[in-house]
């Protein structure tokens, strides 16, 4: 037997504490989650770009959805909330590294104070997430749904802006009764009746003749169709069946039902990622505090939920630019 | 503190930063002008981008040119890809992109399809009525 097996501490591949890739087991796995997560991500936004081909000559156009701004009423502001949404996520993305350098150089309170930083942005974003959700969910100026679900929205045929159905539409005394389990069928439920009832927005569309109606269908340059009001009137009376206020997963006053329902999945999930994101960051923010990684002689784990948290960014980065751009 | 080096330039070596911190803040920099650009666009959408190129807006390809920019800053110098070793940035980037455009593809192929099969005039779907 001349060959011995020599055990020098370099080949002991079998005992832990190997790094392959030069990056330890905790990055790794962050890097094989965020791959996953990826695509997990990117299989959302592709078939959002599926049901945007699918429907090209209907979907509406994000910048006359989108354009409320908190404490600012009655002023169409497309984009600007949005981008102020980025820029937060941008600067506690930032302020994360800064977080992650500072524990290269092992500075507790430097990182303490960036951690502290990046969760307050953190904050900030999915509180802004949910009012623009719930700004989304209550609707501005309600439409009229169609037998063949389509949305008409009215306007103003002289400033051509929108109108709200609130401005025009009549009230009559209520012609039916929202069917509740305990006055009719027990076990049938129905959500709650719509303000107005078409006949009411006819009778007010009929009393206002500056009132047209806009259709879904995009012309060549990428506008809505505008019709007459004569059409406006004949559409409306032949086709019209509910008046849609606002946005859920059934439908929306903005067009397409797919576009409100890709937009709460879609920001939804990215939403809930930034919140599970903020929890990761205040555990290991009060980790810091007491020193954990101080005894451990390494801040790798503010490295890892940085990651991740950057992570969180890029995501947004893609969402912004294809629900809000495109 | 051998082993955090980082790699400070960017631009192909164009700008070298004297600071990992000096860095982040000239990352924080250009990130924003980007968002910026992107965000003028968006809102002022001019006429000079609307002609089509490959089946797309021309002003599309720059947002989606821009985003791409976007995250390769995000990710070389926030998630530290640059200062990896390049095989596993290799193994991330390119399992994710060749995925991602292989589902884009098809996935926006077969909903232009559709788009063609719903609307053309000789069919007998229709959405009003």
């Amino acid at each position: 037997m001349g060959t011995t097996v020599s055990t020098t501490s370099k080949e002991k591949l079998w005992e832990g504490g190997n790094k392959p890739l030069n990056a330890s087991y905790g990055k790794m796995m962050m890097w094989f989650f965020i791959v996953s997560d990826a695509l997990t991500f990117s299989g959302f936004i592709v078939s959002y770009g599926f049901a945007r081909f699918k429907y090209a000559n209907s979907w509406p156009i994000a910048d006359e959805v989108f354009t409320h701004v908190p404490f600012i009423h009655g002023k169409e502001l497309p984009m600007i909330y949005v981008a102020f949404m980025t820029f937060v996520l941008i600067m506690s993305s930032v302020t994360m590294v800064l977080a992650v350098d500072a524990g290269h150089k092992m500075k507790k309170s430097k990182v303490t104070f960036y951690m502290f930083l990046t969760i307050i942005g953190g904050i900030i974003f999915v509180g802004s997430q949910a009012w623009e959700w719930a700004t989304f969910i209550k609707g501005d100026y309600g439409a009229v749904k169609t037998k063949g679900g389509n949305i008409l929205q009215f306007l103003d045929s002289e400033t051509s802006k929108r109108i709200s159905v609130d401005d025009f539409a009549f009230s009559f005394a209520s012609t039916r009764d929202k069917h509740d389990k305990f006055n009719g069928i027990w076990y049938r439920d129905e959500g709650t009746l719509p303000i107005y009832s078409v006949e009411e927005v006819i009778a007010g569309m009929e009393s206002s003749p500056n009132i047209v109606i806009r259709t879904q269908a995009l012309d060549e340059k990428g506008h809505k169709t505008i019709l007459s009001r004569e059409k406006s009137l004949e559409v409306l009376k032949t086709t019209g069946v509910s008046v849609v206020n606002g946005a859920n997963l059934i439908e929306n006053e903005y067009g397409a039902p797919l576009f409100a329902n890709f937009f709460f999945f879609i920001t939804g999930f990215h939403g809930f990622h930034v919140f599970s994101g903020i929890v990761l960051n205040i555990i290991i923010f009060f980790n810091v505090i007491i020193g954990t990684y101080e005894k451990r002689k390494s801040y790798e784990m503010v490295e890892k939920v940085g990651l991740y948290w950057h992570f969180v960014d890029l995501v947004w980065v893609f969402v912004f630019t294809f629900f809000y751009l495109v | 503190m051998a082993e955090h080096a980082h790699k400070l330039e960017i631009f192909r070596g164009l700008i070298k930063f004297k600071s990992n911190t000096q860095k982040i803040i000239g990352v924080l920099l250009l990130l924003s002008i980007v968002t910026l650009v992107e965000v003028v666009l968006g809102i002022y959408k001019p006429e000079v981008f609307n002609q089509y190129f490959l089946n797309l807006k021309l002003l599309n390809w720059i947002f989606i040119i821009l985003t791409i920019v976007k995250a390769y800053y995000i990710t070389w110098d926030f998630m530290h890809m640059r200062d990896e070793t390049s095989i596993l940035r290799r193994v991330v980037v390119w399992t994710a992109v060749f995925l991602i455009l292989y589902l884009t593809f098809i996935l926006i192929q077969e909903g232009g399809y559709i788009f063609d099969e719903f609307y053309d005039d000789s069919n007998f779907i229709k959405t009003d009525f």
